[in-house]
């Protein structure tokens, strides 16, 4: 844990004269009913520099880009862009400032096709005042040529994989040509090769002398693309230092204010028979010729590159998008997987990888998010839901994944991404199943809890679930699997035994 | 440690928020219920609260739409829309009763069934709603009409039925055991008229149905995200079905009370009490868009529409007026949820 008077220091040695920023925060507060989200934070970008801001889950970095994105208004602080005292009152003042977000959620029309959400409310017109979409269809080429992004313009969002929704958020945020641009953990969904993309598009953007404000709980990244670090821990500003002198002990350090065990690695359980077997699983166009078996107790990683159909395969086993052949064994029996609840009547469960789409009711509070799957077969006695039980249990679930929330009435809307991540896993949990299948299981979770999920995950395989978990990030594939199958355009291109895998392999493996 | 501790528990802030909501549609309900009063003593010279009469008056009035809001309140909260059920009130209370008439009449539908037990035409009125809740249920789970559309069908079809029933003719000269469902009770000296018991009944289960049992949970997750929803191991087709049913029972069994309070029944009863019933869930703060609503707000929501008819009759204002601000108060009532939501959004 840092000192008061080293945090002192710390912001002293960074006292710059205010010229040389691009973007200047200081003393920021907002508060939501029952929540200090930001205390008193500070933040300074320089121009031509990627800027990371590092803290847990619910530390208030998301609500500290909201506020300079103009999207919520801060109850105090001074604003200077430019060195130009400024108020934002809405995501268009903001834009017009030449400030752009990429969110932490995906907030594409899915309707509507790539090239129009790029240009929303920008769109050329004819000369009668109708959409010109030889215009539209020729920026957005332009766009992606300049990008080196192999996306279709004219196809509908809602037809593209979670990874390339996050690439034309990245490409609609640049094609507003920014001088700052935030974005709030754009990497959750994408694999290291994305990633790779991304940072070429970002040193391009830092080489034009745009400032970027970066947002990440992958700690590699970091060093890979960063020039400055602030950490926030619950809401209040920690310090700013230079990437090139920090540890990534220091900044979790920072982070948390403790040690931490920084990756769980799975521990070795004995293996049981095989629970789930495939064989031949196809998903016409998406798909096919996918056979493995899952034993009780194990966990099976799946790699591959995005749009290679990992998460297209878990949806067919869990009966979201049915099979068009192939069959599918569960503890021995051949069962036709049509929908999501016959899955669960077998001990499925599925945590999907797009919270907002197919994983959150934002309506709702966190306790009826967290029970609705439980619903179905537990918790229940004539029709009525067996109240104490379940809130008891929810909210044991909710604190061992360390959900950071006032109550257990809140609005899941009101959480902060990774809480959301969490409450989402413990409605599976919730709901005792022998097959687990997680699809980016800790999307946007920071390191500690990151290391306590791993752990759960861990003890349920000990007790004899089985385990399939598609990740994109390597570390977690590596540690956590014993065997890893990797995927490449939608068929099988390899399995590995925990032994014999490393990240070079599966990216040979992964690669077309 | 203590660093997680003191993240994971600040200041408890309990459930005040939800109780708000409520508080401020009563709010708007006395608001109203005094602007009346004043208004009255202005321009009338009396007191508009001050008259108990008035006041059961003006809950009987609304107690059938009240009814039917009970199952639209659960069909919004899914996102759907249930267009039907004021023709299902006039289909119902047709069959209703032209199984209860009275054997002096000379022209029954029935003659042959006159001077029935009143089960009789209550399970027909309420078999009525159950026919069309379950169509309008199957079209909509099993095909992809857009409720709305489907149960615009169903409205017209239903009141064709109606009409197509006895020729348009009106059905009357009801046996007082029938009719007695329209009374009045005297409870504690206060005279409560049956269909208000009736009513309330109903939403204190409805209530009970959205707040405690697995039904409710799973109509406000289907409404706040289907597809959520549907991962989560909702059947929703089959729950959808429910739903309407249980629309359409209401919508039926608000039939059969309007047959016994008229002692007689047409097939024009009930022409718009969908809307007046969608109007009170949505005054009560049920949202259009789904996943939100409280049966107490519906209730509130009830009211507030049976002061506001009676207000005006108060006041002497015309009818054709009265049905023009009615609508301003439906579109103002929308008006508020879609602000409401866009704050929530924005915080
Ligand atoms: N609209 C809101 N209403 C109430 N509380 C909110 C709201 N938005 C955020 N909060 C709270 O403010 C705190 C900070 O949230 P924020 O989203 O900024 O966290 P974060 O640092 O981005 O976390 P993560 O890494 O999980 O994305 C959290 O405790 C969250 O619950
Ligand atoms: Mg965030």
């Amino acid at each position: 844990m840092l000192s008061p008077s080293t945090v002192q220091a710390i912001r002293e040695s960074d006292a710059v004269p205010g010229s040389e920023y691009l973007l200047d925060v200081t003393g920021v507060r907002k508060e939501f009913p029952g929540v200090l989200a930001l205390d008193n934070v500070e933040l300074r970008l320089r121009p031509g520099t990627v800027h990371a801001l590092m803290g847990e889950n619910g530390a208030g970095k998301s609500t500290l880009m909201k506020i300079i994105a103009g999207i919520y208004t801060p109850d105090a602080g001074s604003f200077k862009l430019r060195n130009q005292e400024i108020r934002l009152s809405s995501p268009l003042d903001a834009l017009e400032n030449g400030i752009a977000m990429i969110h932490q959620e995906l907030n594409l029309m899915n309707p509507m096709t790539v090239a129009e959400n790029i240009w929303i409310r920008r769109e050329p017109r004819t000369a009668f005042g109708f959409i010109d979409h030889r215009e539209l269809r020729r920026r957005t080429d332009a766009l992606f040529k300049q990008l080196n992004i192999p996306i279709d313009p004219e196809v509908e969002v809602g037809k593209l994989s979670v990874a390339n929704r996050q690439m034309v958020e990245i490409a609609k945020a640049v094609s507003y040509e920014s001088d700052v641009l935030i974005m709030d953990e754009p990497t959750s969904a994408l694999t290291e090769r994305e990633v790779e993309h991304l940072f070429e598009i970002i040193r391009t953007l830092k080489a034009q002398g745009k400032g970027i404000i970066y947002i990440t709980h992958k700690m590699n990244e970091l060093f890979e693309i960063a020039d400055e670090v602030s950490v926030f821990r619950d809401g209040k500003y920690i310090a700013t230092k230079p990437a090139s002198d920090l540890t990534r002990d220091d900044i979790i350090r920072m982070m948390v204010g403790r040690e931490i065990s920084q990756m769980f690695p799975k521990q070795t359980v004995p293996i049981g028979g095989v629970v789930l077997r495939v064989r031949d699983l196809a998903l016409k166009g998406v798909f096919e010729g996918i056979s493995f078996d899952l034993k009780a107790g194990e966990i099976l990683g799946i790699a591959g590159l995005v749009g290679a159909g990992r998460s297209n395969i878990a949806e067919t086993i869990f009966g979201v998008t049915p099979a068009s052949s192939g069959t599918i064994e569960i503890q021995g029996k051949t069962v036709s997987v049509t929908s999501p609840a016959i899955a669960m009547q077998h001990g499925l469960a599925f945590l999907t990888e797009d919270r907002k789409e197919t994983g959150c009711f934002l309506l709702l509070d966190i306790q009826e998010n967290a029970q609705v799957a439980s619903l179905r077969s537990g918790y229940v006695r004539y029709g009525f839901v067996e109240e104490d039980r379940l809130s008891r249990d929810c909210e044991a679930m909710t604190q061992a994944l360390r959900v950071k929330t006032p109550d257990m009435s809140e609005p899941i809307l009101n959480l902060s991404g990774g809480n959301q991540q969490k409450v989402l896993i413990a409605r599976w949990l919730l709901t005792k199943p022998r097959i687990l299948i997680l699809d980016e299981p800790t999307r946007g979770i920071d390191v500690g809890a990151k290391a306590e999920i791993h752990r759960m995950i861990s003890d349920l395989a000990g007790q004899g679930v089985a385990v399939i978990m598609i990740s994109s990030e390597m570390p977690e594939i590596l540690g956590m699997s014993d065997r890893i199958m990797t995927v490449r355009q939608g068929r099988m291109s390899g399995m590995l035994e925990r032994a014999e895998a490393n990240q070079v392999k599966i990216m040979e493996m992964a690669a077309q | 440690m203590t660093l997680l501790q003191d993240a994971t528990s600040p200041a408890k802030a309990p459930k005040r928020r939800k109780l708000s909501s409520e508080l401020s549609i009563l709010g708007v309900l006395v608001g109203i219920a005094l602007i009346f009063e004043v208004l009255g003593w202005i321009f009338v010279g009396s007191s508009f609260l001050a008259n108990q009469q008035r006041l059961s008056i003006i809950i009987l009035q609304v107690s059938v739409i009240g009814i039917i809001a009970v199952g639209m309140t659960q069909v919004i909260i899914t996102s759907g829309i249930d267009l039907s059920a004021g023709s299902v009130v006039g289909l119902a209370a047709m069959a209703s009763a032209s199984l209860a008439q009275s054997s002096t009449d000379m022209r029954a539908v029935y003659p042959a069934l006159t001077d029935l037990w009143p089960i009789w035409p209550i399970l027909a009125g309420l078999f009525v709603g159950l026919l069309i809740g379950t169509i309008n249920g199957l079209l909509i789970a099993k095909t992809n009409i857009p409720p709305f559309i489907a149960t615009l069908g169903t409205m017209v079809a239903a009141r064709g039925l109606a009409k197509w029933y006895t020729n348009g003719q009106p059905i009357a000269l009801l046996t007082p055991e029938f009719t007695w469902l329209g009374r009045s009770f005297n409870i504690l000296g206060f005279p409560l008229p049956l269909p208000v018991i009736i009513f309330l009944v109903v939403a204190f289960l409805g209530h009970i149905a959205l707040r405690y049992t697995r039904y409710g949970k799973f109509t406000y997750a289907i409404g706040a995200n289907p597809q959520a929803a549907r991962v989560s191991g909702i059947n929703i087709g089959a729950h959808l079905i429910k739903v309407y049913i249980v629309c359409g029972l209401l919508s039926g069994l608000a039939g059969v009370v309007t047959a016994a309070r008229a002692a007689s029944a047409q097939a024009a009863m009930g022409t718009s009490y969908e809307l007046d019933a969608i109007a009170a869930a949505v005054i009560g703060g049920t949202s259009l868009a789904g996943g939100v609503g409280r049966m107490t707000g519906t209730v509130i929501g009830t009211i507030i529409l049976g002061v506001m008819m009676s207000g005006f009759t108060f006041l002497k204002v015309g009818s054709y007026y009265q049905e023009v601000i009615k609508g301003a108060i439906i579109v103002l009532a929308v008006a508020v949820d879609q602000y409401r939501r866009s704050r929530k959004t924005k915080a």
